[in-house]
């Protein structure tokens, strides 16, 4: 497959969106760009959209909590693929502990839903305009968020049994 | 002395003669009687008899739950061969279930489903927790996962492993069967259907 377009969408990112672009990195085509989340829908947009990138396919999107690791807590990770080109593109939004929230791209990828179903479930980032923001893998009535880094890790909250 | 007396007498003679065999005949035959009777007949509790059928027909609820319960499915097939144990019967339907195995991991929202499972089996019930997981929790000490299905429902044989091998389900259930029968007839096994 091609992989013409590769070393170049960082740069495409850059031109497009100069100020927003926080950090960007390329490891061996590994291509990473971070954004400020305020511009996350339209880089999205961008990455879809643009002939040449043409990132139609979202393979994932995920969260990781750098807990006194770094001065802005949470960052959310999107993969993208691209059918066309056969590249891959990584997205990353920083989203501070206070507000904890961020634009959801639920209608611009519709496999974005469960996703983001399972961050704020997982780490209580919130999905603003999501349609459906329950939790999916715990239950209702679950307190907290399991994978942030300062749940207790001794902590249980069964849902029966006596001796839990 | 005439001919009459000395027929009378030879008769007479051998009615006696008859009387004998016969009475040889009847003890004889009392004897076969007697041990034919002892040779088929076994006297025993009728508690004792039910244990030992129902350890017989051991019939699993289809049930798995993680890794764990490839082997209990290998278990059933014909090379470790359950069906030995009378144990390969697995039911789709818990109704018609009376042991259940709980292969592998059980979530926190899991539970309730396997406690309703468990109760719709209708007694007497028997439980097998299969491999670490099951039994305490094994690897996945965390919030998701209850840390061993005897805080749920009760457990009759803890196989250990991660996962245990067919053969080692096997011995379990060999391990349930001999419980089976030593409970056979006491006051626990009435309190199983009670
Ligand atoms: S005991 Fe091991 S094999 Fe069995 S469910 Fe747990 S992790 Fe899987």
């Amino acid at each position: 497959m091609s992989d013409s377009n590769n070393k170049e969408i960082i740069e495409k990112v850059k031109a497009e969106f100069g100020d927003s672009v926080l950090e960007d990195h390329n490891f061996r085509n590994d291509q990473t760009v971070t954004v400020k989340k305020e511009t996350l829908r339209e880089v999205c947009k961008f990455l879809r959209d643009t002939p040449g990138i043409s990132m139609k396919f979202l393979m994932d999107i995920t969260a990781v909590d750098y807990h006194k690791k770094k001065p802005v807590r949470f960052e959310v990770v999107y993969h993208f693929y691209s059918l066309e080109f056969n590249s891959r593109f990584r997205l990353k939004v920083p989203v501070g502990e206070k507000e904890c929230e961020i634009d959801s791209i639920h209608d611009l990828w519709k496999a974005s839903n469960w996703y983001e179903r399972e961050i704020w479930d997982l780490y209580g980032v919130k999905f603003l305009g999501h349609p459906d923001l329950r939790r999916i893998l715990m239950y209702e009535g679950f307190k907290g968020h399991p994978l942030r880094k300062d749940y207790p890790i001794n902590k249980r909250q069964p849902m029966i049994g006596p001796l839990n | 002395m005439g001919l009459i007396d000395e027929a009378v007498g030879a008769f007479e003679t051998e009615v006696d003669n008859l009387k004998l065999n016969v009475k040889d005949a009847v003890d004889q035959l009392g004897d076969d009687l007697a041990g034919s009777i002892y040779d088929t007949i076994l006297t025993t509790k009728l508690g004792k008899v039910v244990g030992w059928a129902q350890k017989n027909a051991l019939w699993p609820a289809t049930f798995g739950l993680a890794c764990c319960a490839i082997e209990m499915m290998a278990m059933a097939n014909s090379r470790w061969d359950a069906a030995r144990f009378g144990a390969e019967v697995f039911r789709a339907s818990p109704r018609q279930a009376d042991l259940m195995i709980v292969s592998g991991r059980v979530s926190q929202k899991m539970a309730p489903v396997l406690k309703q499972i468990y109760d719709q089996m209708p007694d007497p019930k028997w439980v097998i927790a299969m491999g670490a997981c099951s039994s305490c929790g094994g690897i996945f000490n965390n919030y998701a996962i209850v840390q061993g299905v005897d805080r749920v429902v009760p457990v009759d044989v803890y196989v250990p492993g991660c996962p245990p091998g067919p053969e080692a389900l096997i011995y379990g259930v060999i391990k349930l069967q001999e419980k089976i029968l030593s409970e056979a007839g006491t006051q626990e096994a009435r309190k199983r259907v009670a």
